[in-house]
């Protein structure tokens, strides 16, 4: 196991390099740098071989780069010393070693710049469009759906109600839970010092009915449910279940994508009312025991003051959320092609899509709701 | 290049003894002994479920066996040290049936995958060496800067067997190399695994159903069946054979066939 090296000596004006030791690919850190700063006065030279203990494709390769390199300085580098096989793997290395260069780097600068606009702002159009046509496509499915109901997956559909709806309950309600302690902790601090405590009644009421217990629930069932849909389908995509579905006869959207759709669309807003309750138990407790509002006194208030117009705005909005991540998860596991990479990549972009939309929805609902003045 | 005749010069890379593989009650090998020699290419054939593959996860350490010891190179890699079973593996490349590139990476950047993990050469160096590797194995150059998802089975295949050879293995352990191909495809592959064990004198150890691939390129073929290795020989050896499943696999018309090629 000796190290291998490199040494130059000149005579008669030409150079001639000796090599030894074992010139293999997990040595080759040791003469990267020896070969690199080699240097042969234009003519000939000559590598010799003789003194190899070990060589192989690592080695051969950088012989064929030290020949090339020293042709473009005008040397011509002759090989001596190599035993039959040596000469055969050299051989077959400087004629396997590509000519061209193997990594595309592209063009750098403000041109680069432009150009990567360029192909971003081309990317948002596509897939917005994309996006489009996919709802369309949806869209056409379920009103066939509607008209023909018995071609509706019933077990599917129910499978992936007891998935996103009932498996979710508990992480739900927890969540609802520590929200409303939040609030009513929050709140009372505030409250306290006008001695109006009994607003924090208000305070949760509307802020969960209206917004918080529903969002917070979207968001949640985009993070769970959205990225399973995204994995699920996408993984399907990539075994090629997608396309042996569409060979069977079988409608890919009818069969994958409407019954979670719909199960979506029917579960969000029971998880969100889930929420809800949950939250103004949270509120409640947190009420009584921080600033001494009884739960009856809260149950009083609640029921006195609350419109119900404050439960309906959040119980709209439920649908409409659990539609936008429906569409925008199985539309990314649609669009996930060839690798397992992709179906990562998906996931990721369909929660954090869905989970977008979902807000700059809540956002308008919010202007719509204030201008009809509900 | 044949065996050399003499037991005792005869080096054994790769040395199973009373191997014994089971998940749960279901025995898929039980006293199993193989020896593979240096610079030969090793078929190994079997009907399905007789752990053709489950044999060669085990070799190189995916499957932990349940009883027996297996030698490769001279360390023991089912129960040695763990640095001595690290070195070992930088001495070994798998070349799995589908490939098993790493998607988010092109095919250069997964030659280079392990060269980056073993050895501390320059990018620029790593890139010369995987590019070799990658026309070595007939891929074009325009392949480099290609995902695995962009490339058709058979160059994967290829890309696969790239990146088995980056770090100037030993031994290449081939999983079904052929599987999948079309004649012609399969023809080159054979031909190309045969001229690079030859320019780069590696050990094969093949798991294959291809008859054509066994005529073609194999030294030697070992036969698993009844849990161990029923027979092993060189192939005109194998029509001799008493037993029916060797019988009807050696002599049936698709082997008939490929014997006239081979």
């Amino acid at each position: 196991m000796s190290m291998p090296a490199i040494t130059s000596d000149t005579t008669d004006g030409q150079t001639v390099f000796h090599l030894s030791g074992r010139l293999v690919t997990e040595a080759l850190h040791l003469v990267e740098k020896p070969f690199a700063e080699l240097t042969a006065r234009p003519g000939a030279a000559t590598v010799d071989l003789s003194g190899l203990e070990a060589f192989d494709t690592g080695g051969a390769a950088m012989i064929a780069q030290l020949r090339a390199r020293l042709a473009t300085g005008g040397v011509t580098l002759e090989i001596s010393g190599a035993s039959e096989d040596n000469a055969r793997l050299l051989e077959k290395v400087t004629e396997a070693t590509f000519k061209e260069p193997l990594v595309d780097t592209g063009p750098g600068g403000p041109g680069a710049w432009i150009t990567g606009l360029g192909v971003a702002v081309a990317a948002l159009v596509q897939s917005a469009g994309s996006l489009l046509s996919f709802l369309g496509l949806v869209l056409s499915r379920l009103a066939r759906t509607l008209v023909n109901p018995w071609r509706l997956r019933g077990t599917a559909l129910f499978a992936q109600m007891q998935q996103t709806g009932m498996n979710a309950v508990p992480i739900i309600a927890l969540m609802g839970f520590l929200i409303g302690i939040v609030l009513a902790y929050q709140g009372a601090a505030q409250l306290h010092q006008f001695g109006a405590e009994v607003f924090v009644v208000d305070l949760i009421a509307v802020s969960v009915l209206r917004e918080l217990g529903i969002l917070l629930t979207a968001i949640i069932v985009a993070g769970r449910s959205g990225s399973a849909y995204a994995a699920a389908i996408g993984s399907m995509k990539v075994n090629e279940e997608v396309d042996a579905m569409r060979t069977l006869g079988l409608d890919p959207i009818e069969v994958l994508v409407l019954p979670r759709l719909i199960a979506l669309m029917l579960m969000l807003p029971v998880l969100g009312l889930t929420a809800n309750i949950s939250a103004l138990i949270g509120g409640a407790l947190m009420s009584w025991a921080e600033l001494g509002v009884s739960p009856g006194m809260f149950v009083t208030r609640f029921l006195e003051n609350t419109s119900a117009w404050h439960l309906a705005v959040g119980m709209i909005k439920a649908p409409v959320f659990a539609f936008i991540i429906g569409i925008v998860s199985c539309w990314q596991a649609m669009q996930v092609g060839g690798s397992a990479e992709s179906v990562g990549r998906r996931t990721t972009a369909a929660v954090v899509q869905s989970v977008f939309l979902v807000i700059v929805m809540d956002a308008v609902f919010s202007i719509f709701f204030a201008e009809l003045g509900v | 290049m044949t065996a050399p005749a003499g037991h005792a010069e005869r080096e054994a890379v790769i040395r199973v003894r009373g191997l014994e593989n089971r998940f749960g009650p279901h025995v898929v090998h039980q006293n199993l002994d193989l020896d593979v020699w240096r610079g030969e290419v090793l078929g190994i054939v079997g009907g399905s479920g007789t752990g053709k593959s489950v044999l060669l996860r085990s070799i190189v350490g995916l499957k932990r066996p349940s009883a027996g010891t297996i030698h490769v190179l001279g360390t023991d890699v089912v129960n040695g040290p763990e640095k001595e079973r690290l070195a070992v593996e930088r001495r070994w490349g798998v070349a799995f049936q589908d490939g098993a590139l790493f998607s988010s990476l092109t095919v250069l950047e997964n030659v280079m995958a392990p060269m980056r993990e073993h050895l501390s050469l320059s990018t620029g160096l790593m890139q010369t060496l995987a590019g070799l590797k990658i026309s070595l194995v007939g891929l074009p150059a325009a392949s480099c800067g290609k995902l695995p998802s962009e490339l058709s089975g058979g160059m994967r295949k290829r890309a696969a067997l790239a990146r088995a050879l980056a770090l100037d293995p030993e031994i290449v352990f081939l999983d079904e190399p052929t599987a999948g191909l079309d004649p012609i495809g399969a023809g080159a592959y054979d031909e190309l695994i045969r001229e690079l064990q030859r320019s780069l004198g590696l050990t094969v150890f093949m798991v294959t159903h291809d008859l054509d691939s066994l005529y073609a390129i194999c030294d030697r073929i070992a036969v698993l069946s009844d849990k161990r290795v029923l027979v092993e020989g060189p192939i005109e050896t194998m029509t001799a054979v008493k037993d029916p499943w060797v019988q009807e696999y050696f002599t049936g018309p698709r082997a008939r066939a490929a014997r006239a090629a081979g």
